[in-house]
């Protein structure tokens, strides 16, 4: 049959590494495992503005505020690749905030959280921030070419964050005892939270095997996971700071830090929306979209006009 | 004179701060994202500037710091425009407010570029650069929206009507104006008024919004250490966790 042979080629193309690109052909299935999961991506990074953007009018000095800022913008860029990268799978942008405002799209459950103190963005730039660029790096190696590629400009900036925010967490961790316990206290509320934005067990994982074989995704959850606990624990040792996990605890033989079960109630009471986190961040979203439609119509019919005016002209 | 030198770079320092905070205020609130992004970039730009007036005014005044300037001082020491401090009421008010503004930027820079003091010379040069894109995005949104729609030029020419009297303040003079003239610093802000109202009221009438008449507004402004009832509520938010935990450095 025609479809199986294209379907063998595909995947002789995808084992080869090479890249797949928007007018390759592709199994429909592929192509819609990616529509979800960028634009989950980008609802991600679009999301992820508003609980850091709930300090910005807050940063306690001009250079923090600066660095903010300048953080929050690049997530709003991130944003704008990944949307672009998902619309070359033929879905436009418009559509995907739609999906998403009626809550068919998902974006990464650890924006529900509430930023409740200055250490937050200390916390959410190292660990939030530290999680994604593990998954990131990997995906840089993804199959699909424009996502692929997505990542590789993201990754750079990633890594900024990262340290950014970890700064701010030695920063108050080495501060006086008020801003100590801001630190200790921020590290524990997003330890767990940052640990299962990995998503389910690899055992659990609804679409893992598939997107493995299509090298749409390039390790497991499990893999990445561990990786980023490993890294993360050796950088939080010279903060004089506790992880809130008991359990964690270096394995001579695995040579891996093991730790506690996770508690998988909750992350699937965030995944699902549950409590007021996730209302708060898509009514926000939606509200801007509302309050932007007299905008976004006034952009459109001046270009109409200009258009036009061009043409008689 | 060094005194009104220090009051002069506060109330430039200031009025970018403030207008910096509002921008931030509206973080994630935009249109579309690619306005997210580009309004963002103005307020890192006016974020800079203003640490550059400040950091200048700290070290003439000695013994403090631009983040002290900007954290622990009180209200009545601020020297913002009332411009800057009006609220992010829709898009069209933050689009006007910052039209009035980049446009006064561009005019005043401009001139700065010659002013005897070389730090400030040196800082409009830099600013010079950033402001001009300001302005040419700005004074595009304006056409954009007085062109575009019935909604948005009504839209538009509201916002530009109840700022319009706050455009007053930057073209008054004050005891600061005249010394900053008197030794070169600056030119009076009168003298940027008749230059700024040829811009503005060419980019208005291009956009079919019409030019409001000119109120005199208030006999005490900003620059004087006098201000709107909205500055209080900025920098409460602004200035409370240093003020809260006096003793940290952050
Ligand atoms: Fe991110
Ligand atoms: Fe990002
Ligand atoms: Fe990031």
């Amino acid at each position: 049959m025609e479809n199986e042979r294209k379907l063998e080629e595909f995947q002789q193309k995808i084992d080869a590494n090479i890249k797949i690109e928007p007018k390759d052909w592709m199994p429909e299935k592929y192509r819609q495992t990616l529509i979800r999961q960028i634009s989950q991506h980008a609802h991600s990074e679009i999301i992820g503005m508003q609980p850091e953007g709930n300090w910005l009018t807050r940063a306690p000095s001009l250079r923090a505020k600066k660095i903010l800022m300048a953080k929050i913008q690049d997530e709003a860029g991130h944003g704008l690749y990944l949307y672009c990268a998902a619309e070359t799978l033929g879905v436009k942008r418009e559509q995907f905030l739609q999906w998403l405002h009626e809550g068919k799209a998902k974006y990464s459950s650890v924006f529900n959280y509430p930023t409740l103190t200055w250490a937050d963005m200390g916390a959410v730039g190292w660990l939030v921030d530290g999680a994604a660029i593990v998954n990131q790096v990997s995906l840089q190696g993804t199959s699909y070419g424009p996502y692929s590629r997505a990542m590789v400009k993201i990754c750079m900036e990633e890594s900024f964050h990262q340290r950014q925010g970890f700064e701010i967490m030695v920063q108050l961790a080495k501060g006086t005892e008020e801003q100590k316990q801001m630190a200790q206290d921020a590290l524990n509320r997003w330890w767990w939270p940052s640990i299962m934005m990995f998503g389910p067990h690899d055992s659990e994982s609804a679409h893992s095997n598939q997107s493995l074989k299509w090298k749409i995704k390039r390790e497991s959850n499990d893999e990445l996971r561990q990786r980023y606990i490993n890294k993360t624990i050796e950088q939080g040792q010279h903060l004089g700071l506790t992880f809130p996990d008991p359990n964690l605890k270096f394995n001579e033989e695995t040579k891996n830090y093991d730790y506690s079960p996770i508690d998988w109630d909750e992350f699937w009471n965030v995944v699902k929306g549950n409590g007021p986190g996730n209302k708060l961040r898509i009514n926000h979203h939606i509200k801007a979209h509302e309050d932007g439609k007299w905008v976004r119509e006034a952009a459109k019919a001046y270009s109409k006009k200009i258009n036009l005016s061009k043409k008689i002209a | 004179m060094k005194d009104e030198l220090i009051d002069y770079c506060l109330r430039l320092g200031d009025s970018s701060l403030i207008l910096s905070h509002r921008i931030a205020e509206y973080c994630s609130k935009a249109p579309i994202l690619e306005e997210d992004l580009a309004i963002t970039n103005v307020g890192l730009d006016l974020l800079g500037q203003a640490e550059n007036f400040l950091n200048y005014a700290a070290k003439l005044k000695g013994n403090t710091t631009a983040d002290i300037l900007t954290f622990k001082r009180r209200e009545g020491d601020f020297r913002c425009l009332h411009l800057v401090q009006t609220p992010n009421t829709d898009f069209a008010y933050i689009l006007a407010r910052q039209f009035l503004m980049d446009s006064y930027h561009q005019i005043l820079f401009n001139k700065l570029l010659n002013s005897k003091d070389e730090t400030i010379s040196g800082i409009s040069k830099k600013a010079i650069k950033e402001v001009n894109y300001h302005l040419d995005r700005s004074s595009d949104w304006i056409k954009r929206l007085g062109l575009g729609t019935k909604e948005s030029n009504d839209r538009i020419q509201n916002a530009i009507n109840n700022l319009w009297m706050y455009t007053d303040e930057l073209f008054t003079d004050n005891s600061t104006d005249l010394s900053m003239e008197k030794n070169k610093i600056s030119p009076l802000s009168s003298n940027l008024k008749k230059e700024w109202s040829e811009l503005v009221v060419k980019t208005l009438r291009d956009s079919e919004i019409e030019v409001p008449k000119d109120v005199f507004y208030s006999l005490k402004y900003g620059k004087d250490g006098f201000h709107t009832e909205y500055l209080g509520y900025i920098l409460a938010e602004m200035q409370h966790l240093p003020l809260l935990y006096p003793d940290a450095t952050w």
